[in-house]
């Protein structure tokens, strides 16, 4: 059963400063990772970490949109925001991996894919769109885990995946309540309300049949315990693995595509 | 094909309704083009494709007015014209609404598929619709534009999407935004089957449909000085605080910065898409 929290009030734990952030994850979850940089065309987006480590013994890519925790380091990583280069950086590794075999795990937590004039230059939407096009083929199981905000195409970008795993108090919507009721409402003011109607938690999305698992936080969120979180959270990752890792390739790469294709008219 | 879903367009259909027109900006005898200010006449624009005879400022048209200048007459059909919206958000009066601009518009969601022909070169065809909550993607739009291309795959045919959208549609939150994965997923079947998939982008094209299966073309056109991106300028403005510059975003500056591979007028779209189609008729010709 869900606990009694509000939308708006999972809206606020998804954007607490000290709740635990992807390096978080990475860093409890795999062994060895190695950072990896650069998408070979541009630069290198710190709102995007990715590279590659072990999980329990077994090689696998990880990826994850990184905020910071305080201002300076929200600074460096953009509050979280990626770049074209970002993605790109993203789609580099997922090829990687496809490559030598490795299953990958991405982790999305980001107000959304950054508005700036660069962004633009750069093909924000480009890259973007690249990306969930070329994550629906490859050839290896994808498991993505929504661990905080999981904002507009800038989220999906990096969650085109075989299963998709949400921290209780994560949200995932087609943008911000703040920009939707700005939108709809004609006033920003109206977050709160917004956030009621977006059905963006993690009991909304499993309903629409959107994310397959739910990991419980303990009261107050995340960073009050998170060996306890990343335990549960592991688990399910090993799981999906596991099972996507029995199938056929094929088999795998339909039933991805089964479930986008089955969301909306039907 | 499935007959079923196909609905044979009779010739009356193919002409603007009275409400298109307006939405065409053809109001009274006389209209003033945004661009250049200068008052023409309604009739002179619309013979002249809705481009400004002066300064060639080329207005957005209906779907239905582009598939009369694009698709040979009496050649397409039309698939899944009755498909319903739903309102998975059960958001306030979304259903009032769109009920009564399939009144106004006379069409029933923001974009039209089916199959017609070239110059004799038979294709899959979607054009969105400006007119229909501003070609926002929802479920709706999701799943016609995802059905055009598994048309396109399973008759082995090339497909052309012209695209006009604000993005995707608010109303029904994450479902609109799972139509992106969807759509570029299908592209990436038809992509390993060897198929062609042209994309024309025209004013304004943005939001979730740029970050979308219109970024995805084998080849993108787009028409003179459509609006182009991923997030509006306005946001843009509020994020980097300061003004941005003229052609910021349009079709032009997207050339340079190398995402379209041509501009294209509109007198000349047909004729261009008929060419690229003939380069890529196996065998060649």
């Amino acid at each position: 059963m869900p606990t009694k929290l509000s939308a708006w009030d999972r809206v606020l734990h998804a954007r607490e400063a000290e709740r635990p952030k992807a390096l978080d994850y990475i860093e409890n979850i795999f062994d060895g990772f190695i950072e990896l940089h650069g998408d070979r065309f541009y630069g290198d987006d710190k709102s995007i970490v990715g590279g590659i480590a072990y999980l329990d013994g077994m090689p696998v890519t990880v990826i994850g949109e990184q905020k910071g925790k305080t201002t300076k380091e929200n600074m460096e990583r953009n509050f979280g925001m990626p770049n074209p280069e970002g993605y790109r950086k993203a789609l580099r590794l997922m090829k990687q991996a496809d490559k030598f075999g490795r299953p990958i795990i991405t982790f999305i937590d980001t107000p959304g894919a950054y508005p700036g004039m660069g962004a633009e230059e750069r093909g924000q939407g480009e890259a973007i769109a690249r990306s969930m096009m070329e994550m629906s083929r490859l050839k290896v199981p994808i498991v993505s885990v929504v661990i905080g905000e999981g904002s507009s195409g800038g989220a999906l970008a990096i969650c085109v995946a075989d299963r998709i795993i949400m921290l209780e108090n994560a949200v995932y919507s087609i943008l911000s309540p703040e920009g939707f009721a700005s939108i709809l409402y004609k006033d920003s003011s109206k977050n709160k309300e917004a956030a009621e109607h977006m059905k963006l938690t993690s009991y909304d999305l499993k309903e629409f049949g959107i994310v397959d698992e739910i990991v419980k936080e303990p009261k107050g969120g995340a960073q009050e315990n998170i060996k306890k979180v990343v335990k549960s959270l592991k688990q399910n990752i090993v799981n999906d693995i596991e099972e996507l890792s029995k199938l056929d390739k094929n088999e795998m790469i339909e039933k991805r595509y089964e479930k986008y294709r089955k969301i909306g008219i039907n | 094909m499935v007959i079923d879903k196909i609905k044979k367009v009779n010739k009356k259909d193919e002409r603007p309704t009275k409400n298109e027109k307006a939405s065409d900006m053809l109001v009274g005898k006389w209209v003033k083009c945004d661009n250049c200010k200068e008052i023409l006449y309604k009739e002179e624009v619309h013979n002249n494709l809705s481009v400004c005879p002066n300064c060639g400022k080329h207005f957005r048209i209906s779907a239905r007015r582009r598939i009369h200048q694009i698709i040979d007459e009496g050649t397409f059909i039309e698939t899944n014209a009755d498909m319903k919206t739903k309102n998975p958000l059960n958001f306030e009066g979304y259903e009032k609404k769109i009920q009564s601009l399939q009144e106004k518009t006379q069409i029933n969601e923001a974009v039209k598929t089916g199959f017609g022909e070239i110059n004799g070169e038979k294709v899959v065809i979607a054009i969105m619709d400006g007119n229909f909550m501003m070609g926002s993607m929802g479920s709706v739009v999701g799943e016609k534009i995802t059905c055009a291309i598994e048309d396109a795959i399973d008759n082995k045919l090339p497909i052309i999407i012209f695209c006009v959208s604000g993005g995707a549609r608010m109303q029904e939150g994450i479902i609109s935004l799972m139509q992106m994965a969807k759509t570029s997923e299908a592209l990436a079947k038809l992509n390993e089957a060897g198929l062609l998939y042209i994309s024309v982008l025209t004013d304004p094209t943005t939001g979730g449909v740029t970050a979308s299966f219109a970024s995805l073309g084998d080849i993108i056109l787009a028409e003179p000085n459509a609006l182009i991106g991923f997030a509006g300028p306005r946001v843009i403005e509020q994020t980097v605080k300061q003004k941005l510059p003229d052609g910021f975003q349009r079709s032009e500056f997207l050339l340079e910065h190398g995402f379209i591979d041509k501009i294209v007028e509109r007198k000349d779209m047909k004729q261009t898409l008929y060419d690229i189609l003939k380069l890529h008729k196996k065998g060649g010709k």
